[in-house]
């Protein structure tokens, strides 16, 4: 391997070097400091004249007399059944004072896309024991479903409670979890790594710690390292694995960051206009493949820059996930926990694991009319904002006093509080029996027959 | 030309600089020692760019450039329907068996079977005069698909030397021209290209969707183009499944273009299963795929508009029609955009290039009812879906598409938050085609369906100036008159808008369905009125009985039956 001391510029992340021999696009470098320590990057361009290094901690004390290796290999991270239970930094190295991970196969972070042709429809429901989602936004095994959450918010709980309670039901194996921080804080991080260790999570979890305090640039290889492992148990030891990537905000700062160093012509807000493609080469990495036993769920978290939905953020993963559960500043403020605004919050591959086998044969019908009754009654408190209660026929006042209902009792739940679809369904039925009969068009009545409060304590008591 | 070799003097993602090379623009190289597939896309002084259709980690500058002198083409024959493929139109299945569940690069797989035999059947005898784009002779290619060979546009034609019927593969000669020239079952289009036809047709015959909302109040043509621009989750993909599904169309090409990869899985998966209202036979018997993922390589998602139109033309010129959903032209325009960032060209609005808008038209101006060369009728309907950033219409790639689409079909984010769906808004979305389809439905449907539609549609927009002053005054403050107006809204969109797109029975409704549960609604507003005049009031109407039967009626098996049971109990109880 050939050294240069060739470096002719530095710029942000970036190192460009002149007069060396041809270096593979997307190589592995290595930046030897005065100090002798080393710092590693990746080619981002390369020709004939000038290669440019995007420096994956910084080029923080890197001056032109530093020494430059391109080791003729890409990124890679070492594979092994025995990442579950450690804690890695952003770039793949232990920092948990373990021994190093001794590799079982070397694989490039930079995964392969799956064969469409391959994949196998999620269908699995999930249960996570939060009536929001498992009634409302169904989650199933194979699926990227990101919580679109605010600065504030309770993501991180909502996170957890769902790490700790998802489960498919009638089957004893657990998930395994891979866990990749992105520019979070340390005390969210503390949070995590403690809950980790409490409930016993941490012994079957990989731990991927990018913190603020880490080079923004590393950011942008956390999440593959993440994927990396989490394909590798998924997809070589059979697991059924939840990836908890936080905060995507964080990595498309550093994807801007990088972007703008470059001189990059800049897409909406100086994101870069590949943006979508680099989120999609994330977020598809989720999935289930014919012929193989484990999957990989995604629950991206995010956080919305002035909880703007539309901004580039929210708004490209959005069109990418498999839908998006949304909190709410509103509910949050009310005292609602988890503040889910099931509104915008949606779950596309919910159908194909819902209804009869799988949680339960009214679920499609009772979710349609949930929705129905819930946005009408949200409505209906814009026009009394301006118009007075007094004004609202009676129809009107009960779908009013159903919204509120709806948020007290059905969305609202305790941290620790793990619900049975059977309890969130029959909890919805209840709300729904506040409504007079005729006002649920999109039920069939066999299902009211057969779940309707009303019609279940006639049965009882005759 | 002959083929030509470089060697790489630089890679930057997707870009990949050649020197030494000879080559034409779009013309197709070999880039490197693992020959990935790449376009040529602009000359440089010495230096040639190219666009490579696969990721290049690991290729250096000095690997050697192969330029195979010909542009980027599809194989088009027998062995099309029922396939999945890549934007290059690599088989998806092909890659599994070479490279496993993920997909590698290098490969390179032939757009259609080589050598599966297929039963030719010749349709002209020696001696007869053919000349180009002529069909000459069939293959049953599946249950319902018989393929139409046809003397390929770019041949001459002339009289029939010798022509062969029995089993051949695709690359096998089936006849042979006085002058030589050998026809085959197959033959290769370059993609970039529309292929010729004699000439265009006005628009007149309806693609019907079985979507009442698109059908009734915002229809296409055959032929024609429409978009369907939305923010997510409002049910883009959803419709265009749907389009693709219960489309009166011959074939269809669905192209999922840089977007999830699970959404092509469920097309995989459920095709195979769904049957075709109108051969009773599965779906995916005349159905063709491209699928380049969001996370697949950027440059073939370029490509994947090209390959997909190509194939879709190619089965409109054996007389058939087409119909085109392309899933999302977003994603295909952010892909122009990024590769136009690798050439470092000046960006228009929002970092596009300046020549989206052009490309934009050239691809819609693909679509077209048409005469072929051979004589036949043939069209392709283009659908595209539009992925605006923040469901902003006012960005570019929404904007340059409405300026050449004739139908427009507006997702409303609000819609589908309260899961009314399909979440078309009524209100913004038009068709340019419903007065030149007026006469077909007169003639084919019903003589008082246009008059249906826009009563319909004219209490809709009545709705919505009463909704505002319900909305500073309170429902009841309304005359009842206005309340009944309301009511008759609400039940044209909860009755006959919202249409469940995994109902059963729902799914799908077939035109005449569509007028009898219009004309039924018409039915219930007049008899509503004559209830008011005799001296019902407003709560009275409100709560008739029958009246759940009646907005249930609709996902029945036997519908009228049950339309008609709830429309008699409502007459008796307003007592008219």
């Amino acid at each position: 391997m050939e050294e240069y001391k060739t470096i002719t510029q530095v710029a942000g992340p970036l190192v460009f070097v002149e007069k060396t021999k041809p270096v593979a696009y997307g190589e592995l470098v290595q930046v030897t400091l005065p100090d002798g320590s080393v710092r590693k990057g990746q080619v981002l361009d390369t020709s004939k004249n000038i290669v440019v290094v995007q420096m994956f901690e910084g080029t923080r004390g890197i001056d032109k007399s530093c020494s430059v290796r391109f080791t003729g290999d890409i990124v890679k991270l070492n594979c092994s059944k025995d990442l579950l239970g450690r804690i890695l930094s952003g770039s793949g190295e232990p920092i948990d004072g373990g021994p190093a991970i001794i590799p079982e196969e070397r694989i490039p972070i930079v995964g392969a896309a799956i064969n469409p042709y391959a994949r196998k429809y999620p269908r699995e429901f999930i249960q996570t024991g939060i009536s929001a989602i498992d009634g409302m936004n169904t989650l199933v095994r194979g699926q990227k479903l990101p919580i679109f959450s605010g600065s504030g918010l309770p993501h991180n709980d909502i996170a957890l409670q769902i790490a700790r309670q998802a489960k498919v039901r009638g089957q004893a194996e657990e998930f395994a979890v891979v866990f990749a921080a992105m520019g979070i804080t340390y005390e969210e991080a503390y949070q995590f790594m403690k809950e980790f260790e409490r409930t016993g999570a941490l012994e079957r979890a990989a731990v991927f710690l990018n913190l603020a305090k880490d080079p923004a640039i590393e950011r942008l290889i956390t999440p593959r390292m993440a994927l990396t492992a989490a394909e590798y148990l998924a997809y070589t030891y059979d697991y059924h694995v939840l990836v908890i990537l936080t905060d995507m905000t964080n990595y498309c700062e550093a994807l801007r960051e990088i972007s703008a160093a470059r001189e990059e012509v800049p897409g909406r807000r100086g994101y870069p206009g590949y943006m979508y493609t680099d989120l999609a080469t994330i977020y598809e990495r989720a999935g289930r493949i014919r012929g193989r036993k484990g999957t990989i769920t995604q629950f991206p978290i995010l956080t919305m820059p002035a909880d703007d939905i539309t901004h580039p953020i929210p708004d490209l993963t959005g069109y990418i996930t498999e839908g998006q559960i949304v909190l709410s500043r509103e509910l949050h403020a009310k005292g609602i926990y988890p503040p889910i605004n099931v509104l915008p919050s949606l779950s596309r591959l919910m159908k194909e694991g819902i209804g009869a086998g799988m949680t339960r044969d009214d679920h499609k019908q009772w979710n349609d009319q949930m929705y129905a009754a819930y946005a009408e009654g949200v409505d209906l408190r814009g026009l009394v904002a301006i118009v007075g209660e007094e004004a609202l026929s009676e129809r009107d006042r009960l779908f009013l006093k159903f919204a509120d209902e709806f948020e007290r009792r059905f969305v609202n739940q305790g941290k620790y509080e793990d619900r049975d679809i059977e309890v969130t369904l029959d909890l919805g039925w209840e709300l729904l029996s506040m409504l007079p009969e005729r006002e649920l068009t999109k039920i069939e009545k066999k299902y009211i027959e057969k779940y309707h409060p009303a019609y279940k304590k006639k049965v009882a008591s005759s | 030309m002959e083929v030509s070799v470089g060697e790489i003097f630089r890679i930057s993602g997707p870009l990949v600089v050649a020197e030494g090379l000879k080559a034409r623009m779009y013309d197709l190289c070999k880039v490197g020692e693992e020959r990935l597939m790449g376009e040529v896309v602009g000359l440089a002084g010495d230096k040639v760019l190219i666009q490579v259709y696969e990721d290049t980690s690991g290729v250096k500058p000095g690997e050697k450039v192969v330029n195979t002198g010909m542009p980027l083409s599809v194989d088009l024959g027998p062995g099309l329907i029922g396939n999945i493929y890549d934007g290059v139109q690599r088989p998806l299945p092909v890659l599994k068996e070479v490279s496993g569940d993920f997909i590698s690069r290098g490969i390179e797989a032939p757009g259609i079977d080589k050598k599966k035999k297929w039963e030719f059947q010749p349709l002209i005898k020696k001696g007869d005069e053919v000349k180009a784009g002529q069909i000459i002779g069939k293959v049953q290619e599946t249950e319902v698909v018989e393929h139409r060979i046809l003397v390929p546009p770019n041949v001459k034609g002339g009289r029939v030397k010798e022509v062969y019927s029995g089993s051949f593969t695709v690359d096998e000669t089936i006849a042979i021209l006085e002058d030589g020239t050998e026809l085959k079952m197959a033959h290769k289009w370059p993609v970039r290209i529309p292929r010729p036809y004699l000439e265009k047709l006005p628009p007149i015959v309806p693609l019907l969707t079985g979507q009442r909302i698109l059908d009734t109040f915002f229809p296409i043509a055959k032929g024609g183009t429409a978009a369907i621009p939305g923010p997510f989750g409002s049910g883009k993909t959803v419709t265009q499944h749907q389009l693709a599904k219960w489309s009166d169309a011959k074939i269809v090409v669905y192209i999922g273009c840089g977007e999830r990869g699970n959404e092509m899985t469920e097309v995989l998966e459920e095709f195979p299963e769904l049957i075709d209202p109108r051969t009773g036979k599965p779906l995916m018997l005349r159905t063709v795929l491209v699928a380049n993922t969001s996370n697949m390589p950027v440059a073939a998602r370029e490509a994947s508009v090209y390959t997909g139109i190509t194939i879709a033309e190619y089965f409109r010129d054996m007389g058939y029609d087409v119909a085109l959903q392309a899933d999302s032209t977003s994603r295909w325009a952010e892909a122009m955009r990024e590769l136009s960032g690798r050439l470092e060209e000046m960006p228009g609005e929002e970092g596009y290039p300046a020549y989206l808008a052009s490309r934009l038209a050239e691809f819609y101006e693909r679509a077209g009812r048409v005469k072929t060369l051979g004589g036949e009728i043939g069209s392709v309907s283009v659908v595209g879906a539009v992925s605006p950033p923040g469901g902003d219409f006012s960005e570019p790639v929404t904007q340059n598409t409405l300026r050449i689409v004739k139908a427009f079909w507006g997702l409303d984010a609000k819609l589908a938050g309260r899961r009314h769906f399909p979440a078309i808004n009524w209100l913004i979305s038009y068709s340019l085609y419903t007065a030149t389809l007026g006469e077909w439905y007169e003639k084919n449907v019903a003589p008082d369906w246009n008059e249906l539609r826009t009563w319909a549609m004219s209490v809709l927009q009545e709705e919505a100036t009463l909704q505002e002053i319900v909305m500073l005054v309170g429902s009841d403050a309304l005359p009842e008159s206005q309340r009944v107006l309301l009511l008759v809204a609400r039940i044209i969109r909860e009755f006959y808008l919202s249409q469940y797109a995994y109902h059963e029975i729902d799914s799908y409704c077939d035109i005449k369905k569509q007028y009898d549960m219009l004309k039924a609604i018409r039915t219930l507003n007049d008899w509503f009125y004559k209830a008011l005049e005799s001296g019902k009031t407003y709560d009275e109407i409100e709560k008739v009985e029958g009246f759940d039967e009646f907005m249930r009626s609709k996902l029945e098996p036997d519908y009228k039956t049950a339309m008609t049971k709830a429309m008699e109990k409502i007459k008796a109880s307003l007592g008219v």
